[in-house]
């Protein structure tokens, strides 16, 4: 008994039952396929969460006015507003080496139409260095630059939303819209950074600071200033040196009660990655539950097997068969069963993963594809072995009894 | 010349205390190379559990067994397979070929558990099937041929692997008049070639192509006879 006369015999036990070993293959092939699927879809969103959150970008620190429910903050009676003297302050290379730039930002959400079409939107206003430390890139017409600002003039760049819905196919560079009763002309288009959930990064317009503060949203407080790090490893200095200039300018003794708050896109950005593969994990647990599923599948469809073919493994023994031969007869047919729905999952998951799944492009894990074929041929062996043992050791008179 | 079969006080004991059977109570038995055995007895006389202790099915609860010269005793499940294998020939009562199998590769089985080649298999499977008058029905299924052509694939598998001893229960039991006799001309046929066939069966006129009875009552041997052949 060779195992290539062990293996037909097996397989020849496969074909005999064709619509049971179907849908032994069948639920295999739904826990490889789940596997390698779920895996891949909590892969590509993490990607993709993680990569919106890079084109945000990533050297920055967004202090933000108010105190968003610090502990401490109902003590504070007084806000001192942040002010573009501030964001200057932290420019200073003396005091804040790690510091590259700092962007004052005000924001108003406002109408604009352009010929009678219009569109919702928010417009930031601030300085050029806005650009660089945002990651926001012109793709076509041009940046505004430091005099936009000093004469506050109304020029504004917008994001490709604001330009599908307000121009459709015609060219916006050049262009003037009307944004809450103030034209502007339209000097540069945004590159794309695409949507990530609810929060559509293209729908945006940037104007100067001084041009947004004269026409929109008059002399208040800033809403944030926008601070690039020097480089990403200088980000926990520049966010003690910007702690430290706002202290002394708020006069803030207490710093459990400051009345702005630093947003740091590192920690936000390990968190968020912290949250995403903690979900590709959950994915993957329920789809290996699935595969174990399959795995006690494969087990009953085995013992069922054993007890319906008693008597011809009774008829085997009687003419010769080894234990081992039936062993291996019976440990075959699990096997190669598990080995074609381990296959077919693989192949079915790969098309699959070809196709966005709720806007999220899934990313194939290697390993995945690996320990979900290498984990269902080991269920086949060890669901297998079981029901394979048991015949074996039938003894030859009591199976060729049985009915 | 070592006989075929040896048997000494074979007794077989099935159960324990208040239902305790006796099913053999102490067998002497011996069969030459080139007898022709029928085993004869009421049903419950014990016949069919001889039949499997000298088939090596089961185990004797005491007494000595040796066949072709082999104890049995002492043999372990691998040794018994080897056995049943290379030793012995089964023709059962109700065919037991292999379902969905054809009738070459149930024919074949023996070998290949023996571990012959694939080219050698097939000739000598072929020609145990044309030796039974079966050589245009190889690749036909037991369910599409009747019970006599299942017998008679049944009796090509138990000669392939040229056993010392045919074992045959009951053969003609599920068998029409015409099958019936067809098998048992194939028997005599085995027996002129010098092949030991020991056969159990409760007819009489079957009993009748043997040329040595036994009969068992209770567990025992109530009578050995020669017939007049």
């Amino acid at each position: 008994m060779n195992i290539i006369e062990t293996l037909r015999i097996g397989l020849r036990g496969i074909g005999a039952n064709r619509l049971r070993s179907g849908l032994t293959v069948l639920g295999i092939l739904i826990g490889v396929a789940a596997v390698i699927i779920l895996v891949a879809v909590g892969n590509g969103t993490t990607q993709s969460v993680t990569a919106n959150l890079e084109s945000l970008g990533t050297n920055t620190l967004t202090v933000r006015h108010g105190t968003f429910g610090q502990p401490g903050a109902e003590a504070r009676t007084q806000f001192t507003d942040l002010t573009v003297a501030d964001a200057k302050a932290l420019m200073d290379t003396d005091v804040a080496p790690d510091v590259k730039s700092a962007s004052p930002v005000v924001t108003s959400q406002s109408t604009c139409s352009f010929e009678g079409t219009t569109h919702d939107t928010s417009i930031t206003g601030t300085w050029p260095s806005y650009f660089e430390a945002s990651n926001s890139k012109v793709s076509t017409g041009s940046y505004f630059g430091n005099e936009d600002v000093v004469s506050a003039r109304r020029n504004i760049v917008i994001g490709q939303t604001v330009v599908d819905e307000l121009f459709g196919v015609v060219d916006p560079v050049g262009k003037q819209i009307v944004c809450n009763g103030t034209p502007f002309t339209v000097v540069g288009v945004l590159e794309s950074k695409g949507s990530s959930g609810f929060n559509d990064a293209d729908d945006t317009a940037i104007a100067p600071l001084t041009t947004v503060q004269n026409h929109l949203t008059g002399y208040r407080s800033l809403d944030s200033v926008l601070v690039q790090s020097a480089s990403s490893d200088a980000m926990d200095a520049a966010q003690s040196e910007v702690y430290s200039i706002l202290d002394d300018r708020h006069s803030i003794t207490d710093t459990t009660a400051r009345d702005y708050q630093i947003l740091n896109q590192a920690t936000l950005l390990s968190a968020v990655e912290e949250t995403t593969s903690l979900l590709t994990i959950l994915l993957g647990a329920v789809a290996a539950i699935s595969l174990l599923v399959g795995g006690i599948g494969i087990t009953n469809i085995m013992l069922v097997t054993v007890t319906e073919r008693t008597r011809e493994i009774g008829i085997r023994k009687a003419i010769g068969a080894s234990k081992g031969a039936i062993l291996g007869q019976f440990l075959v047919e699990a096997t190669v069963l598990s080995v074609i729905g381990g296959a077919a999952g693989v192949l079915f998951a790969l098309i699959v993963t070809r196709f966005d799944v709720m806007g999220i492009t899934p990313i194939v894990m290697p390993a995945s594809v690996v320990a979900a074929f290498g984990v269902s041929v080991a269920i086949g062996l060890f669901f297998g072995s079981y029901p394979a043992n048991r015949a074996a050791s039938l003894r030859p008179i009591e199976a060729l009894r049985h009915e | 010349m070592t006989p075929v079969i040896s048997l000494q006080q074979i007794t077989k004991v099935y159960g324990a205390g208040e239902t305790e059977v006796q099913a053999l109570r102490g067998i002497d038995l011996t069969v030459n190379r080139g007898d022709y055995l029928a085993i004869m007895g009421a049903s419950g006389s014990g016949k069919s559990t001889l039949m499997n202790i000298i088939g090596a099915l089961d185990n004797a609860t005491s007494g000595h067994y040796e066949l072709d010269g082999i104890n049995i005793d002492s043999l372990d499940e691998s040794g018994l397979s080897i056995v049943r294998n290379r030793k012995i020939g089964f023709i059962f009562q109700s065919f037991n070929l292999i379902p969905r199998t054809s009738a070459l590769a149930n024919v074949e089985l023996p070998l290949l558990y023996r571990g012959v080649g694939r080219r050698e298999r097939m000739t000598r499977a072929t020609a145990a099937l044309g030796a039974v008058g079966l050589a245009d029905r190889t690749h036909h299924e037991p369910n599409e041929l009747s019970g006599g052509q299942q017998q008679r694939v049944a009796v090509a598998r138990a000669l392939v692997a040229e056993p010392s001893l045919l074992l045959a229960d009951e053969p003609t039991g599920n068998l029409d008049s015409k099958s019936t006799s067809d098998v048992l001309d194939l028997l005599d046929q085995m027996h002129e070639q010098g092949r030991t066939i020991v056969m159990i069966t409760h007819e009489d006129s079957v009993a009748a192509r043997a040329d040595r009875i036994i009969t068992l009552i209770d567990g025992l041997i109530s009578s050995d006879r020669r017939t007049m052949r």
